[in-house]
This record gives C-alpha cells, sequence and structure tokens, in this order.
C-alpha cells in the first residue's frame, strides 16, 4: 500500500475492519459480489478509479467490522491475485494478507467451452488449479484449460 | 483406477499395470467370448447421440456374456429431449440398471454422470472429450499384433488437430516409450498443448507434412483418422492437401514385416479399397477386438474380473 495520497487516509479513518486493496479498478464490483458485501450491514466504502503508482489505476475497499476467513480470500485469486487485505484493528494495519491461489476453484467460475456438461446443467462448475503462477485454470469436467484473463464468473 | 467408484471416465487414472491388466483379461475373453457372468444383470446404454457401431459393440459385450440390455439410441426418443436434466435422466435409470454405458454431446457428461449415480458408468463418448474404450481397443490391438506395447513406433496420420483417439493415445501411451511421427496437413497439425505433454512426458516425436512411401518405411504402426472438409477453415487448403493423406497399397512396399493398419473407423476415402486385402490392413479386425475389449470394462466396472 502506498504511505502517500487519499489512500492513505481511507484506510486511517476505519476503526476495525478490513481494507482490500490493489484490486483492478474494472474489477472492483466482480470482489464485492464475490464476498456477497451486498449482504453485509455494517459501513462499507467503495472507491474506484483511485491513482495508484504501481498500477495506474485502482480500487479499495473498506469494510467495517469484518475479516474475511482464508476461504473467502482465495475466491478473489481468480479475478485479481494482487489483492491485498489490510487487517485494521484499532486504527493500525495488524496484517497485510496476500492471497494464495486455491488448489480448486468451485463454484466461481464459468467454463469457457460452450459444449461443456456445466453449461448445460444446473451444477456446479470445478476447475483445477493447474498453474498457480500464471493463474490457469482446468475444468474438471471438459478438461479445457481457462487462462488468466479470460476468466468469467458466474 | 478412476476415483469415482469403479467407473470409466477417462484413461488418465490407469497406470502401467492397470492397462496391461485389462488387456490382459480382454484376451481372456477373446479365448472364450460367451459366458454367463452377466447372468441376472441389467445393463442400459443410454445413446443421448447416435453411434450405432459403438453401441453395437457394447450391447453385443452384454449379451455375449448373458446379461441384459435397456436404453435407447438417439436422446430424441427420450425425456432430455423434454427437457429432462442429465441428472434425473440417470438417477431414473440407475433406479433399474446395475451399470450405464453412456455416450453424450456435452464434454463432460460422464464424469458429472458418476458424480450423481449410484450405479457405475462407463463413458462411450463425450463430444469432443474422452472415449477410453476406443483407446483401449486401439492398444489391444498393439498389443496383439506386436507382441508388446513398449518401444513402438507409431505413426498418427490426419486429423491429429480434433482426432479424440489420437489425443487420447499420447495419454494411455506414456506408461511404454514409444516414438510417435505426427503426419497430417498443417491446418489439422498436433496442437501445441499435446506436444508440451509429450515433452514434459519424455515421448518422442517428430512431425511430418508428407505422408510417403518413405515416411511410413520404419512404422510398427499406422493409426490413419479421417481429414473432414468441415476442420477447415481455408477450404482451398483442403481441396489441396485432401488427397495427400490417403492411403494407397503402393505406398506400402517399404513397410516393416510387422506393420500394421488401424483405423478407428468409419473410413470414408483416406485408406483405398485396394489396401483391404493387403497382410498390413487390421482395421476391420481393430473394430471385432472391441467386443472383447469391452467385455472386460463392463466386468471391470461391476467388479467381476479377478
Ligand atoms: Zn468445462
Amino acid at each position: 500500500m502506498e504511505k502517500t495520497g487519499k489512500s492513505e487516509l481511507l484506510v486511517a479513518a476505519l476503526e476495525n475492519g478490513t481494507v482490500i486493496d490493489h484490486i483492478p479498478s474494472d474489477k472492483v464490483f466482480d470482489v464485492v459480489n464475490l464476498l456477497g458485501l451486498t449482504n453485509i450491514d455494517t459501513p462499507i466504502t467503495i472507491g474506484s478509479n483511485l491513482s495508484s503508482r504501481k498500477m495506474g489505476s485502482k480500487g479499495i475497499i473498506k469494510i467495517a467490522d469484518r475479516y474475511f476467513s482464508e476461504e473467502e480470500c482465495s475466491k478473489l485469486s481468480v479475478i485479481a491475485p494482487n489483492i491485498v487485505l489490510n487487517i485494521i484493528r484499532d486504527y493500525e494495519v495488524v496484517e497485510k494478507k496476500r492471497i494464495a491461489m486455491p488448489d480448486q476453484v468451485r463454484g466461481i467460475v464459468k467454463c469457457g467451452n460452450p459444449k461443456c456438461i456445466t453449461n448445460h446443467e444446473p451444477m456446479q462448475t470445478v476447475f483445477d488449479v493447474v498453474d498457480k503462477e500464471n493463474g490457469t485454470l482446468r475444468c474438471r469436467y471438459c478438461n479445457k484449460d481457462i487462462h488468466k484473463g479470460e476468466i468469467k464468473l458466474l | 483406477m478412476d476415483q469415482t467408484g469403479r467407473s470409466l471416465i477417462s484413461l488418465e487414472g490407469l497406470d502401467r499395470e492397470d492397462i496391461l491388466w485389462l488387456l490382459g483379461h480382454a484376451a481372456k475373453f477373446e479365448a472364450s467370448p460367451n459366458s454367463k457372468i452377466l447372468d441376472g444383470k441389467i445393463v442400459a446404454t443410454l445413446f443421448f447421440e447416435p453411434s450405432t457401431r459403438t453401441r453395437l459393440s457394447f450391447e453385443t459385450a452384454v449379451n455375449r456374456l448373458g446379461g441384459r440390455v435397456i436404453g435407447f439410441s438417439d436422446a430424441a426418443t427420450t425425456s432430455s429431449s423434454k427437457g429432462e436434466t442429465l441428472k434425473d435422466t440417470i438417477m431414473m435409470v440407475s433406479n433399474y440398471a446395475d451399470l450405464i454405458i453412456m455416450r453424450h454431446y456435452l464434454e463432460g457428461a460422464a464424469r458429472y454422470a458418476s458424480e450423481v449415480s449410484p450405479v457405475p458408468i462407463i463413458n462411450a463418448g463425450d463430444g469432443a472429450n474422452q472415449h477410453p474404450s476406443q483407446t483401449m481397443l486401439d492398444l489391444y490391438s498393439m498389443l496383439k499384433t506386436q507382441g508388446r506395447l513398449d518401444d513402438l513406433h507409431i505413426h498418427l496420420v490426419g486429423d491429429l488437430k480434433y482426432g479424440r483417439t489420437v489425443h487420447s493415445m499420447l495419454t494411455a501411451m506414456r506408461f511404454f516409450n514409444p516414438t510417435f511421427h505426427f503426419i497430417s496437413p498443417d491446418e489439422l497439425k498436433m496442437p501445441e498443448e499435446y506436444k508440451e505433454y509429450c515433452r514434459n512426458n519424455g515421448i518422442k516425436f517428430e512431425e511430418h507434412t508428407r505422408f510417403d512411401e518413405e515416411t511410413i518405411a520404419d512404422a510398427d504402426i499406422l493409426y490413419m483418422t479421417r481429414v473432414q472438409r468441415e476442420r477447415f477453415t481455408d477450404l482451398m487448403e483442403y481441396e489441396r492437401v485432401k488427397d495427400m493423406f490417403i492411403l494407397k497399397n503402393d505406398m506400402l512396399r517399404s513397410a516393416k514385416e510387422n506393420l500394421k493398419i488401424l483405423h478407428p473407423l468409419p473410413r470414408v476415402n483416406e485408406i483405398a479399397q485396394d489396401v483391404d486385402a493387403n497382410p498390413h490392413a487390421y482395421y476391420f479386425q481393430q473394430a471385432k477386438n472391441g467386443l472383447y475389449v469391452r467385455e472386460a470394462l463392463i466386468c471391470n466396472a461391476l467388479n467381476l474380473l479377478k
């Protein structure tokens, strides 16, 4: 996280909770959906198109009084592997969590193969992460690979 | 063996010993193809996509072993044409049958069926994805004619881009130190991901765009596939290459004595009629081998092999 500029002010304003930083601007609402933030009743601040030295433009989401499990965090890896979660307690960043690609992705991503059974049956998709570095997923059903950048959420 | 009970969805989960063990049982069925081992068993053949050849082979296998067959040969005659889910069809049929053999036009259909079904599933083809019994009968034909699977020179000819049988052969042969020759028109070359697979698994291969007497002179197995017009984006290219990947009898003059020609059938024109009488031709016997291999796969799925 940058030490200067507005983003620091946004973090400083939170007493307890999570600040999700370094979200690509076009993925902010994907993060909202994946974490189910529309169903949370604590204060949430969403910032998008903020200037970032590293990324050019980025998004930040602040969620008061809410922390996320490893499982919830790992969901985010399929859309934005460089996201950082700042854990805030008593106005201090007590932990910076980088997210790890899981071994398997269930029910988040849509298979890109129109002839795949998962696109025709009411069923959960399952992908094995075959290349964590490059973010390549392989559909457990049709065996087709999805590369980073081609990933579409359900 | 496969993770999902005794289902056979792909050959991925089989190791060298599994493959040789199943082929050994196929040989026993060839020695005595008729028995009562399936007496009292009901096997469902669910062909959501028609494939007369494969269905007849499986159903003959069940009948020769004393089992009974229920099922359908075309999705148009079933409730799935009325919008029933695959899961519901499988659950319904599994009330009646001890084993389900299914072919489906959607990729991954058999894997999904095996996850929801209380009875084992044999995949008889799921779209462009897997067709394990075809690969097993190809392997059986190679073993039977060559006396071994190890160290063979296998020449794959024709459509190597879309041909699912050639792709699963690469996977299944990784335990047997093969040397592959990929012979195809440029547009239908072996995809990079499969060549990468070969490199990662130490499988030797060479690529050729010419199909002639010389290219096949050191082959033990010549595996022919169809070059289909609809696979080409450039029809000029199709017109140019369509006659270049046809096997003619005079191309076999320098062939090794043990060479056998395989083809998954049906053939269109990629093997000239005059090759049929050549002792190297093996594709009709190959299809017959499918019966013994399927007898073994069915009995294995029902846990009847020792
Ligand atoms: Zn798929």
